[in-house]
C-alpha cells in the first residue's frame, strides 16, 4: 500500500450539520479515568458535587480495583451557605489527601459544573496551596466541568495545564502530544527513532518528576486529535505542529510517522526503508479482516472526537461506507489532513440533538453505529449492531501493532451476530 | 466538603431517575449539563435494560449561562411531551442547574401541558439518592392517587410499594414477596413504582393496606398514604426465615386472614441446611455487616440467629435511618457505624478482624485487599447483582439465596479442618484457597499489622503465631498485644503467646 497525501486532498464538500439539542456525551472529568493510569505520582481531586464522583465511579468503577488515584471533595449547602468557607475547606480537604498518600508528587484541582458556576477560583487555590506544599507536591488545576469540556477535552485541559511547567530548551526536538497506552507510546517512540529522530519526548510523561522540555525547536505532533488547547499552549512556547493524520491504521500511522520525518529533514527513501516491514505486515493482516467489514455502512454518535480519524481508518483501509459521522467538535485546522482523505460526500454533525440524530440512524439502518454506553443497548434491542465508542478510548489502537486490534473492534460485534443463535 | 473517593450513594436526581425508569407512561425533564447524561448508562449498562431511561436532559453549557437557560428549559420540556407523549412528567434540576435557580417548576406551570407535571424539589449539595427516589415517589403518589371508591369488604387487597429500577434484586424480590401474599389469600392492587402507570397510581388508594418492601424508597409515600386515605403499612422487611415468618403473620393481621397455611406450608431449605452437622464450622465466625440500613439490620439478624455467627460490626450509609440501626447495634452488642465514608469502614473492618463480610461492593473491595471473605448484600449496584437467574433476596426462597451467598467466600468446613491438622503442609498452606474458588482468591495477601508501639515478638513467638491458621491470625495477634500491652509486657514470647490464649478463651 503507498498512500498518497497529495493526490485526493479533496475531502466533504457538503456543509457540516451542526446540531444543538441534548448531548448524549461524559463530561472532561471522564479523562480522569485514563490519565490517573498515565500519570502515575499525579492524583486528581475533582473539586465538585456528589454527582461528579458518581460519575467518576460509575464510568470507571468497574475497570479499577487499586485505591484509585482520584477523589472528589464535595460540596455540600454549608460550602454554598457561606457558613463554611470553601477555600478553606478546600485546603483542609488537600491537606487530609496528601497526608494520606505521600506518594504524590503532582496534584490536580479539576473543576466542575458546579466549582465553576459558583466561582470557585481553583487557579488561586493551585497557586496558594503550591506554596505551602512545594516543593515535595506540585499542584495544579484545570477544568473538566460539562459546561464547558465533552469527554476528551478533559485530557486536553489537563495537558494544557502542564506546558507551563514544562522547562525551556530550544534544541531541536520532537514532542509527542496526547496519552497513549504505554506499550504503544514505546513502539511509535522505536519507529520514531528508526528514522533518525534523535530527540523524542511525550506529553504526558509517565512520571511528573520527567516533564519533556520545550521551546523554538520543538516540532509537536499530536497522537490524538482533541488537544486544541494544548496545541495552543504550545505554541504559546514556541513549538510548531507538524500537520499529518492520526496515527490510526496502517495508512494513518504511516503518514503519521512520514510527517514527522520530513519535518527533521529524513528522505523518503528512508522512511520508506524504516517502516516498510512494519506497515506491509499490518497491511497484510489487515487485509484478512477487511472481507467482515467492506461494504458496512458504520454510524458514528459523537463522542470521543477520535470519530473522524477513525472513519477515515474504516473507510480508506476497510471499505465501509460511512453514513453519518457525529463528532461533538469538529476541530478543522487538526483535521485538515484527515478529512482530506474522507469522500466528498461524507456526512459531518458536530455536536448533538441525539433524539434527531437517533431518527437519522434509525432511518438509515446502518450495518454498525458507534456510539456511547447509554445508547448502545437500547440500538441494540432494536436490532441494531454497535460498537460502544468508550472502548476506543480506552483500547490501545493507535501505531501499525494495533491496527488489526483496532478493526477488530469493530468486526467483533458483527461477528458475534452471526455466531448467535438465540 | 467531604472528601469522597467512591461514594455509596448517588445524587438525589438519580434516585429520581430510579422512579422515572422503573414507571410507564412517566417522563422526566430534569435541567442538567451534558456530563449528567452518564447517568443513562446506569440503567443501559448496569442493569442492562433494552430502553434508554426515560429522561430528557436540558444539556446546557457555559455559553447559555449568560442567556436564557430557562428558555432552554422550556423547549426541552415542550419537545420531551411532544415526542414521547407521557401520561405524567416530572421536571427538576441536578446539582448544577440548582444552583441557577430556574424553578423548573414554575417555568412548567407557564407551559399549561395537559398533563400531570410534578415539580421536584431534590437538594443536592444535602442530600441523596435514596432520599431523592423516596421523594420522588411520595411526590408523585400525592400528586396522582385518589381517595377509595371501592366498598368494604370483599377479598383483601394491597399494593407493594418500594421496588425501583436499578434496585438491589427488586425484580426478583416482587415475584417473591407477590406470590408470597397470593397465597394468603390477599389480591395485589398495585405494585409501584416498578411497572406502574400515572394510571395506576391513581388507584393506589383503593387497597386495604400497603406492604412497604424498601422502606428507604417507599417509607414517605406509605406514611402520607397511611395519614391521608388511612391505610396501614407493613414494618418488617422479609429478609430471613425469621422475618418472613414475621412479615407474614403481619400481613395476614392486617387482611384478616391466617398465616398458617403459608407458615406451615413453606419449603424454605435455609432451616434445615443451618441446622445439618457439616454447618457446626460456621458457629460463632465473626461477621462485619455494612450496607443500606434494610438490608443491614435484616443480614444482622439472619446472621446471628438463622446462621449462628457472632455479630463484629454492624453500620449503614442510610444516614435516614441512623435510629432504627443504633437499635439494632445496640441489641446484637456493638458499636453502631453510621457513615458514607468508605475509608471509616475499611478502618472499622480491619480493626474488627472479621472471618467474614456483608457488605456493599465496596466492602467486597475491602474485604479483597485484607483477604477477608465478603458477600455483598445491598446497593450501590453492579453488574453482577442483576444475574440472569432468578435471584430473590426476600421471602423462603430468598433466605435459601442468602444461605448459598454468605456461605459459599468462606472455607468449607473439613478444609478449614484440614488446615488446621495439617498447617505448614505443603499444599493444605494457608495461602492455598478454598477448593471452591480457584487460584484467583489465593493472592490475596493477608495484611500484617505493625505491632504496637514498645511491643516486640520474639522469632520463636513469630514463627508460633506464623502457624496459627490465616483466617484467626490476625485476631490471635491482636489478642496477645492487647494482653501484652495490659501487663506492661514488651518482649512477646511464646508464653506470652498462649496466655493470652489460654486468658481469651475462658
Amino acid at each position: 500500500m503507498t498512500p498518497s497525501l497529495s493526490a485526493d486532498l479533496t475531502g466533504p464538500v457538503a456543509p457540516v450539520l451542526r446540531e444543538r439539542g441534548q448531548r448524549e456525551v461524559f463530561c472532561g472529568l471522564t479523562g480522569i479515568v485514563w490519565l490517573h493510569r498515565k500519570i502515575q505520582d499525579a492524583f486528581f481531586l475533582v473539586v465538585g458535587s456528589r454527582t461528579c464522583a458518581h460519575l467518576l465511579q460509575s464510568a470507571a468503577g468497574v475497570m479499577i480495583f487499586a485505591e484509585p488515584r482520584f477523589a472528589t471533595a464535595i460540596i455540600d449547602d454549608r460550602d454554598l451557605s457561606g457558613l463554611a468557607d470553601a477555600n478553606a475547606e478546600l485546603d483542609r480537604m488537600v491537606e487530609q489527601l496528601l497526608a494520606r498518600r505521600p506518594d504524590i508528587k503532582l496534584l490536580f484541582l479539576v473543576g466542575s459544573c458546579p466549582s465553576e458556576v459558583i466561582k470557585l477560583d481553583l487557579s488561586r487555590a493551585a497557586m496558594r496551596l503550591s506554596q505551602r506544599f512545594a516543593p515535595s507536591v506540585r499542584i495544579l488545576n484545570y477544568s473538566g466541568s460539562g459546561i464547558e469540556t465533552t469527554f476528551t477535552q478533559g485530557e486536553d485541559a489537563c495537558l494544557a495545564a502542564l506546558v507551563p511547567l514544562l522547562p525551556k530548551s530550544d534544541a531541536p526536538a520532537l514532542l509527542v502530544v496526547g496519552a497513549l497506552a504505554d506499550a504503544v507510546e514505546d513502539q511509535l517512540r522505536r519507529s520514531l527513532a528508526a528514522l533518525g529522530i534523535a530527540q523524542v519526548h511525550v506529553l504526558p510523561s509517565r512520571s511528573a518528576m520527567e516533564l519533556p522540555p520545550v521551546g523554538s525547536g520543538t516540532r509537536y505532533l499530536l497522537a490524538q486529535p482533541f488537544l486544541a488547547d494544548t496545541a495552543r499552549a504550545l505554541e504559546g512556547r514556541g513549538a510548531r505542529r507538524i500537520p499529518a493524520p492520526f496515527p490510526l491504521g496502517a495508512e494513518g500511522t504511516q503518514l503519521w510517522l512520514r510527517a514527522a520525518a520530513q519535518a527533521f529533514g529524513a528522505n523518503m527513501a528512508t522512511v520508506r526503508a524504516a517502516t516498510a516491514l512494519q506497515a506491509e505486515r499490518a497491511a497484510a493482516a489487515l487485509a484478512r479482516i477487511r472481507p467482515a467489514l467492506e461494504g458496512k455502512r458504520v454510524f458514528f454518535f459523537p463522542d470521543s472526537q477520535l470519530e473522524v480519524p477513525l472513519a477515515r481508518f474504516l473507510h480508506r483501509e476497510m471499505g465501509m461506507q460511512l453514513v453519518e459521522v457525529g463528532t461533538p467538535y469538529l476541530h478543522q485546522q487538526h483535521l485538515a489532513e484527515e478529512l482530506a482523505l474522507l469522500p466528498a460526500d461524507t456526512r459531518l454533525s458536530e455536536g448533538q440533538d441525539v433524539e434527531r440524530q437517533l431518527d437519522r440512524c434509525r432511518a438509515e439502518r446502518p450495518d454498525l453505529v458507534v456510539c456511547g454506553l447509554g445508547l448502545a443497548n437500547p440500538l441494540e434491542a432494536e436490532g441494531l449492531a454497535t460498537k460502544w465508542s468508550i472502548e476506543l478510548v480506552f483500547t490501545p489502537i493507535q501505531g501499525f501493532e494495533q491496527a488489526t486490534d483496532l478493526a477488530n473492534l469493530f468486526v467483533r460485534p458483527l461477528d458475534r451476530r452471526t455466531r448467535l443463535r438465540v | 466538603m467531604q472528601l469522597a473517593m467512591w461514594t455509596y450513594e448517588g445524587p438525589p436526581h438519580v434516585g429520581a431517575m430510579r422512579i422515572a425508569t422503573a414507571m410507564i407512561g412517566v417522563h422526566y425533564v430534569l435541567h442538567a449539563p451534558q456530563g449528567d447524561t452518564y447517568a443513562d448508562l446506569l440503567f443501559t449498562m448496569i442493569e442492562r435494560r433494552d430502553r434508554r431511561p426515560p429522561v430528557t436532559y436540558t444539556t446546557f453549557q457555559a455559553r447559555d449561562l449568560g442567556g436564557d437557560t430557562a428558555g432552554l428549559f422550556q423547549n426541552a420540556l415542550r419537545q420531551a411531551y411532544e415526542r414521547f407523549d407521557p401520561q405524567a412528567i416530572l421536571v427538576g434540576a441536578s446539582c448544577t442547574a440548582e444552583l441557577l435557580q430556574d424553578d423548573p417548576g414554575g417555568l412548567a406551570r407557564a407551559l399549561d401541558l395537559p398533563v400531570p407535571v410534578v415539580p421536584l424539589e431534590l437538594p443536592s449539595y444535602q442530600r441523596k439518592e435514596n432520599w431523592g427516589a423516596a421523594e420522588t415517589f411520595y411526590r408523585l403518589v400525592r400528586a396522582l392517587a385518589q381517595p377509595r371508591t371501592r366498598e368494604k369488604g370483599g377479598r383483601p387487597v394491597c399494593n407493594i410499594l418500594g421496588p425501583t429500577a436499578l434496585g438491589f434484586h427488586h425484580r426478583d424480590d416482587v415475584v417473591e414477596i407477590r406470590r408470597l401474599i397470593e397465597r394468603l389469600g390477599i389480591d395485589i392492587g398495585v405494585v409501584a413504582p416498578l411497572g406502574a402507570s400515572p394510571a395506576d397510581l391513581a388507584r393506589i388508594g383503593e387497597a386495604d393496606f400497603n406492604v412497604v418492601l424498601y422502606p428507604e424508597i417507599a417509607g414517605t409515600a406509605a406514611t402520607w398514604l397511611t395519614r391521608t386515605f388511612g391505610q396501614p403499612a407493613t414494618k418488617t422487611a422479609p429478609l430471613g426465615i425469621g422475618a418472613t415468618r414475621d412479615f407474614v403473620a403481619e400481613v395476614a393481621a392486617l387482611a384478616g386472614v391466617d398465616p398458617a397455611p403459608v407458615l406451615n406450608g413453606q419449603a424454605a431449605r435455609l432451616p434445615w441446611y443451618s441446622r445439618s452437622v457439616d454447618s457446626t464450622y460456621l458457629t460463632g465466625k465473626r461477621v462485619f455487616i455494612f450496607g443500606d440500613a434494610t438490608h443491614a439490620i435484616a443480614a444482622a439478624r439472619i446472621a446471628r440467629e438463622e446462621l449462628g455467627f457472632d455479630i463484629a460490626g454492624l453500620g449503614t450509609y442510610s444516614r435516614e435511618f441512623a435510629r432504627e440501626l443504633r437499635a439494632a447495634a445496640a441489641e446484637h452488642g456493638v458499636e453502631p457505624l453510621i457513615t458514607d465514608d468508605y475509608l471509616a469502614v475499611e478502618a472499622a473492618i480491619a480493626e474488627a478482624h472479621p472471618d467474614l463480610v456483608l457488605g456493599t461492593q465496596m466492602e467486597r473491595h475491602v474485604a479483597k485487599r485484607l483477604g477477608v471473605p465478603c458477600a455483598v448484600i445491598s446497593a450501590p449496584m453492579h453488574v453482577q447483582d442483576f444475574p440472569a437467574r432468578y435471584s430473590p433476596q426476600m421471602g423462603f426462597e430468598g433466605a435459601n439465596v442468602l444461605f448459598d451467598t454468605w456461605i459459599h467466600p468462606l472455607m468449607m468446613g473439613l478444609e478449614e479442618h484440614l488446615l488446621s491438622m495439617f498447617r505448614g503442609d505443603f499444599e493444605f498452606h494457608e495461602g492455598a484457597a478454598p477448593s471452591h474458588l480457584g487460584a484467583a482468591h489465593a493472592d490475596a495477601p493477608p495484611v500484617v499489622l505493625p505491632a504496637n508501639a514498645g511491643q516486640s515478638w520474639s522469632p520463636e513467638a513469630e514463627q508460633e503465631l506464623a502457624r496459627i491458621p490465616f483466617f484467626v491470625r490476625g485476631k490471635a495477634r491482636r489478642n496477645t498485644e492487647r494482653f501484652a500491652a495490659d501487663r506492661g509486657v514488651a518482649q512477646i514470647t511464646i508464653e506470652t503467646l498462649y496466655d493470652a490464649k489460654a486468658h481469651f478463651s475462658r
